[in-house]
């Protein structure tokens, strides 16, 4: 079947008074119908620009991406406009996010508005339905952002994005701004629209616990490179480059009999200005070897399970 | 059907009226507001309520206090004060509300482009601002008026000149700022064109120090204006205006202290009503200060 979103060897470098900062360097990642990529990181690693990057809010360095199999690598003006109805976003500040001087209404039907493909009555109805699917109460269409709590200013984001019907969603950190109570309502929302509409999403967080809950595939990235590619389950029963091992070990537990020390990292975190070429987790990584230090590709260890590590089997 | 077409274009106006009703709830400036509403009134009905004409001299009543004949007194050609500050109102009030809505627009348009474009656009703007700021703002007045001439119209572009920079600045530091927003990510992504996220979503996010500063600034123009009629390049005589009237009766500040005192008040009075206003509005503007 084909991926509704694939990008290929996709790269965005951003020009510093230093030098060249790879921020996303050589990601290759494919996404089904109706199925949720986790993409997680620390912060600064790049997942946030690499989301942005494939729904061409910042403009590629190198690179492919397609959609639904047709190459949108280099769209622009009207072809543009047509490609990013069909990719959306849904942003970590429910805060920032949304015009604090517009109503509610408002930013909800904006995208209709804007895409010129309604009249006004369908615009209305639109609306009244996108107010309903994602929970927020018709008597709120006039309130303003500041009269509003984190889970239905996000919900109200939800909807803008949901708005012009899209096959793709970038969720960038869509929770991690809200209290836990209603991350789990928001986190809901999602999977039920994904189920309603066959959605995609690209879901962007740093919280280990919320992408195993939420993913199908998940990817690990460090340093703007995927160290690790594979189904959700297999991540968390074997992971296998070193820095997936770190970022799991990490993950806070309630249980008391948990076997094991967190393993904790140590070194400089290398920068990502004009990088070496080689493994960039090698200066933090306890089996680091010469060979480290050469490019590192990416290898298909099992039937959909991708590594970038020289000595994943020897470790 | 009424009620769907009352919803579907009511953006605009209904946040002019919230606006509106914000600034009611505010004593101070609502007490700007009506005092500024007053002297328009009266210097709008001026040649129904002024006693006399403004050039009329009576040569039996010179320099006279206030009287129930003269109310606010005359002047040295006895002429009635009273009539002449109504008339003066005209050109003084219209003079600074002009040149400040021609500056604020001009000063809107530069500075939405430098603030949005950002690099070298906003370099290049900025640095001819730069240029225009280096010069004190009254010579600059000054040499305009004098290339253009004299008169009612040409004082309001050479004044408007001068507050163009600081309302572009101003514009452009906010927009900076509202710039890094994620809406404004928000509104590319569901494809508004360039001029719409600037139209609909930058600037009434960046407009209102503006505003405040606009409303504050009228009461610096007409200042202004006077200044230029003191040294003859603004309104010419006989035509009053209120900032010309103070200069001519600095000779007789000390015998006759009325012909000074008068425009002088009217003056006083226009520039704190506005600035009240001002700060209302400020308050008015930001929708987390609303109650």
């Amino acid at each position: 079947m084909t991926p509704v979103i694939e990008a290929k060897a996709l790269k965005k470098y951003f020009p510093t008074p230093r030098g060249m900062l790879h921020a996303v360097d050589d990601v290759s990642l494919t996404i089904q119908k109706g199925e949720t990529l986790g993409v997680v990181g620390e912060s600064g690693c790049g997942k946030s620009t690499l989301g942005r990057t494939i729904i061409h809010l910042l403009d590629k360095t190198d690179g492919q991406i397609f959609l639904h199999g047709e190459d949108i690598s280099d769209v622009k003006g009207r072809a543009l406009r047509q490609v990013r109805e069909r990719m959306q976003i849904i942003f970590q500040d429910p805060y920032s996010s949304i015009d604090p001087r517009k109503t509610v209404e408002f930013t909800i039907r904006e995208p209709l508005k804007v895409s010129k493909k309604y009249t006004r009555e369908q615009i209305n109805e639109l609306t009244e339905n996108l107010m309903e699917l994602v929970g927020i109460d018709m008597r709120l269409r006039g309130a303003y952002p500041h009269e509003l709590d984190g889970g239905l200013r996000q919900r109200v984001g939800i909807a803008r994005a949901l708005a012009l019907n899209p096959d793709f969603i970038v969720c960038d950190e869509p929770v991690s701004a809200l209290d836990v109570s209603v991350q789990a309502q928001v986190l809901n929302l999602l999977k039920k629209l994904q189920q309603s509409r066959g959605l995609a999403y690209m879901f962007v967080t740093h919280d280990l616990s919320v992408v195993r809950h939420i993913s199908d595939h998940i990817c690990v990235m460090y340093l703007g490179q995927v160290v690790e590619q594979c189904p959700s389950k297999e991540l968390f029963r074997s992971p296998l480059h070193p820095y997936t091992r770190a970022l799991l070990s990490a993950i806070p537990s309630v249980d008391i009999h948990r076997t094991g020390e967190p393993e904790i990292l140590e070194g400089e975190i290398t920068s990502p200005i004009n990088p070496k070429p080689g493994c960039r987790f090698a200066a933090r990584c306890k089996y680091a070897t010469e060979a480290c230090h050469a490019p590192q590709v990416q290898e298909e260890v099992s039937p959909g399970h991708f590594v970038r590590c020289c000595r994943v089997n020897e470790i | 059907m009424a009620e769907k077409k009352s919803r579907g274009k009511g953006s605009g106006n209904s946040e002019f009226k919230t606006i509106l009703k914000q600034l009611s709830y505010n004593k101070l400036a609502m007490l700007g507001a009506i005092i500024f509403v007053l002297e328009l009134l009266l210097v709008l009905l001026a040649p129904v309520i002024s006693p006399y004409n403004y050039e009329e001299m009576d040569t039996t009543a010179i320099r006279q206090t206030s009287s129930a004949e003269h109310l606010f007194g005359t002047d040295d050609l006895g002429r009635d004060i009273l009539s002449r500050v109504l008339y003066a109102g005209r050109y003084s009030i219209t003079m600074g509300i002009f040149s400040t809505l021609l500056a604020a627009a001009l000063g809107m348009v530069i500075g939405s482009i430098a603030g949005y474009f950002g690099g070298w656009v906003d370099n290049v703007i900025m640095r001819f601002l730069d240029i225009i700021q280096s010069l004190p703002g009254l010579l600059l007045s000054i040499v305009l008026s004098a290339v253009l001439g004299p008169g009612y119209i040409n004082t309001i572009l050479a004044l408007s000149v001068n507050g163009i920079p600081g309302q572009a600045r101003l514009l452009r530091a906010e927009m900076l700022k509202v710039r890094g927003n994620e809406y404004i990510e928000a509104s590319q992504s569901i494809n508004c064109t360039k001029l719409r996220v600037i139209a609909s979503h930058m600037i009434p996010n960046s407009i209102s120090p503006m505003i405040v500063q606009a409303t504050m600034g009228v009461a610096n123009m007409i200042i202004m204006a006077s200044s230029l009629s003191f040294i003859g390049l603004g309104v010419q005589p006989p035509a009053p205006e209120w900032g010309a009237m103070l200069s001519y009766s600095r000779e007789f500040i000390r015998s006759s202290p009325h012909m000074a005192i008068f425009p002088g008040l009217a003056i006083a009075l226009t520039v704190l009503s506005l600035n009240l206003m001002g700060d209302g509005l400020r308050d008015a503007l930001d929708p987390k200060l609303r109650r």
